[in-house]
């Protein structure tokens, strides 16, 4: 139904379109659309993992430890998910809105199912389900952002889509926790309001999001074969390539954050603080990095992502005690993020056709999500064996060659003018 | 559709979702404010002043509703199903020996509530207190009051992490000296340094010479008792299977929870005893799955938590594997026998 309406709809947007955006285009409706979503989506998910650890301790009297242990394999299942997510939303010439929105539902009606499940395993469940929805809809979301900006814009509009996003991750915990507050342990009222909040996400989503593109009759039906040969494409083989390598040097966050503690010394009542630390410089940086991105080029930009976390490696690596170190690192940390993470969708985005966005796209996250894994358990075996600073300088030795070859395989930039 | 109706659709469904939010937040709180009324047939809770050098009494955390729940309070070691003498403070958390408590109390700040560890003289003003970096788990003082130690989680940093840590810190009542986690300890496992970025530590018992402990290492999906030296800074693993260590008062065996192979993912554990000098184990009488660091009421009896109408109630079975467990109090944790 709104295959006809968006049009319409656009034009109303032109017709409103404030006169400054001559000066520098505005962002695309869509993608503020889509930020919203995204912003109240992730108020709902992040309430539920903020008092997570809370509610099964306190609440129903369970250990969380060993709760990571299925992380492995959900992580391999999870890959799958994304890649059948990016296939399903390119078939039928773009059902990218709707496949997000299945993504967002099966998140959203996983919130009062928390309400009945009451042991380890069904919330194990439960959370994985949820999970499954995120990888559902990673990829369609992002074609839907790339698709309605223009290329020379993309590196905004992703930045400004991170931006709301992780602006959600940052109050999610807030709301979470003044509820908590104004019910003494109320942890039902936290995740019935969660899943009220993920209701007003998906509805936003199917109001406002422009659905079907009256893209041209495809040629030929995508399938798994096309999106795979995408790779034969020089440019989109490369950057998959590349993420895929530094992926095998980025650290997970985790790691970052224990070795702050251990190798600078943050004390321990900041410790939960830290995350915090680097999605407010994710938060800040996300839209004038991308547009940095869309001028100077979205390669530079993400090798430049990739310098900041390397950076940040050697100040760990230093044994200079500053007391603004840590604040460094987490600058660095956060910056990394909103260097590479809507940067490197932009740039995929110029190299993989329309007709096969999503598939392209989810091709290049399940790869670098595949090989983020494969660091951490390399990190967590380095450190077993010669101890957390030898492992570490490791991985700033394997970063440093990983983005030496990045930089000389650069694919062509598309238009930058 | 219009954009009109659009928007429509969408403010008549804020409007829905903000009620059934708001409803289900004051269903909450209702719920919460009935907890601070006395409860029917509950044990009666007057004020009064609760010691932590008398003889002859049990110390608990109170968990019956009414005014003093959540109170540290008092009740005679002999009757500990009698009247409770409530004092005034609130933890979650508790233990004390010799004149010494250990106090891990929730502090409430502007948004999220942080924790905290207070060490209580005998009169259970604070001597001391200390950032607790999560959510407080085990207490424990040294039967010479000395020392003090504490275990909390470290829940998950990502999204929908599910990944938690524990973190174990000790502390010197005396100089106030602070080890904000064994994990600074080297390790000695099977005879060989050990290290890796997964070691977990919990459930620290003291013994009564102010340089040995003992704890629960986990890594790698195992758990060990280890025997710890305060003053060397080791640790060595003694036993695989070993949780929430608790030394009998001879300090010749440790009561602990045992993970039992197939049972329950959610109730996966048993009590045991280990003999130190044989490492013998022996299950106690207790056919449920006990998730708390016994405490020792003499040489022959352990005291434990099990989940309660209100919260948890207090068990006792002998530790030598005979008998059958006994419940000594309702809505009541974190036990702690004086003198």
């Amino acid at each position: 139904m709104y295959v006809a309406d968006s049009r319409a709809r656009a034009s109303a947007h032109d017709a409103v379109r404030p006169r400054a955006g001559r000066r520098r285009a505005a962002v695309a409706p869509t993608v503020l659309a889509l930020g919203a979503v995204s912003l109240v989506t992730d108020v709902s998910s992040e309430m539920v993992t903020a008092v997570l650890p809370l509610y099964l301790v306190t609440g129903l009297g369970l250990s969380p430890l060993g709760f990571g242990l299925l992380d492995g394999i959900y992580n391999g299942f999870s890959a799958l998910v994304r890649l059948v997510g990016g296939h399903l939303a390119d078939r039928g010439g773009g059902r990218h809105k709707w496949v997000a929105g299945l993504g967002y539902g099966v998140s959203a009606v996983c919130k009062p199912l928390l309400l009945v499940a009451h042991s380890l395993t069904p919330i194990g469940i439960v959370l994985a389900a949820d999970r499954t929805g995120k990888g559902l809809r990673t990829a369609p979301r992002d074609a839907l952002i790339s698709l309605s900006s223009t290329p020379e814009t993309r590196g905004r509009a992703f930045g400004v889509h991170r931006a709301m996003d992780t602006a959600g991750a940052l109050l999610g915990p807030l709301v979470a926790f003044l509820i908590l507050r104004a019910t003494v342990d109320g942890y039902d009222a936290v995740f019935t309001v969660s899943f009220c909040v993920a209701v007003l996400g998906l509805l936003v989503l199917v109001l406002f999001v422009p659905g079907g593109r009256d893209a041209a009759p495809a040629r030929e039906r995508p399938t798994l074969r096309a999106a795979m040969g995408l790779l034969r494409g020089r440019d989109l083989r490369r950057i998959t390539v590349c993420a895929l390598l530094l992926g095998l040097a980025t650290v997970g966050d985790s790691f970052v954050y224990l070795l702050l503690q251990r190798r600078l010394g943050v004390p321990d009542r900041w410790f939960a603080l830290l995350p915090l630390g680097t999605a407010a410089v994710f938060l800040l940086l996300a839209v004038p990095l991308g547009r940095l991105a869309d001028r100077v080029g979205r390669w530079t930009v993400f090798l430049a992502g990739h310098a900041a976390l390397f950076l940040a490696y050697v100040l760990l690596l230093t044994s200079w005690h500053g007391t603004g170190l840590p604040y460094l690192v987490l600058a660095l940390h956060g910056g990394f993020y909103a260097a590479t993470d809507g940067v490197l969708m932009a740039a995929a985005s110029d190299s993989v056709p329309e007709a096969l966005r999503s598939s392209g796209l989810a091709v290049v996250q399940t790869g670098q999500a595949l090989t983020r894994f494969a660091c951490s358990l390399l990190f967590g075996a380095a450190w077993t064996v010669w101890g957390d600073r030898a492992a570490l300088a490791g991985a700033a030795v394997a970063l440093a060659v990983c983005a030496a070859f990045s930089l000389t395989a650069r694919p062509k930039e598309a238009v930058t003018s | 559709m219009t954009v009109r109706n659009r928007v429509l659709i969408l403010v008549s469904a804020v409007a829905v979702l903000a009620a059934v939010g708001l409803a289900s937040v004051l269903h909450a709180s209702a719920r919460a404010e009935r907890r601070d009324h006395t409860q029917a047939g509950g044990p009666r809770v007057p004020s009064g002043t609760v010691a932590l050098n008398g003889s002859g009494r049990l110390v608990f955390r109170n968990m019956a509703w009414g005014p003093h729940r959540d109170e540290l309070t008092s009740v005679p070691a002999g009757d500990p199903g009698g009247p409770r003498t409530a004092s005034g403070v609130r933890c979650l958390r508790f233990h004390a020996a010799s004149g010494t408590g250990v106090c891990l109390q929730a502090v409430h700040g502007p948004v999220s509530d942080t924790y905290r560890a207070l060490v209580l003289d005998a009169r259970l003003r604070t001597l001391d207190h200390y950032d607790v970096p999560g959510i407080p788990s085990r207490a424990r003082v040294s039967p010479t009051g000395h020392f003090a130690a504490w275990t909390a989680f470290v829940g998950g940093d990502s999204y929908a992490g599910t990944n938690f840590s524990t973190r174990t810190a000790i502390v010197d009542t005396r100089s106030g000296a602070l080890i904000p986690s064994l994990e600074s300890f080297r390790i000695v496992r099977d005879g060989r340094p050990y290290r890796a970025a997964d070691v977990n530590f919990w459930g620290v018992t003291f013994a009564d010479d102010d340089r040995t402990f003992y704890a629960t290492l986990a890594s790698k999906g195992h758990t060990h008792l280890v025997r710890g030296d305060l003053r060397d800074r080791t640790v060595t693993t003694l036993h695989t299977n070993v949780e929430c260590p608790s030394l009998s008062p001879d300090g010749t065996r440790v009561a602990y929870k045992k993970r039992v192979a197939g049972l329950s993912k959610d109730a996966p554990w048993r009590l045991y005893v280990l003999d130190l000098r044989t490492m013998r184990e022996t299950p106690l009488a207790e056919s449920r799955s006990v998730d708390d660091q016994a405490v020792w009421k003499d040489t022959r009896t352990v005291v434990y938590a099990l989940p309660g109408d209100y919260g948890a109630d207090l068990y006792q079975v002998p530790a030598d594997g005979s008998g059958k467990p006994r419940r000594i109090a309702s809505a009541a944790v974190s036990p702690a026998y004086l003198g």
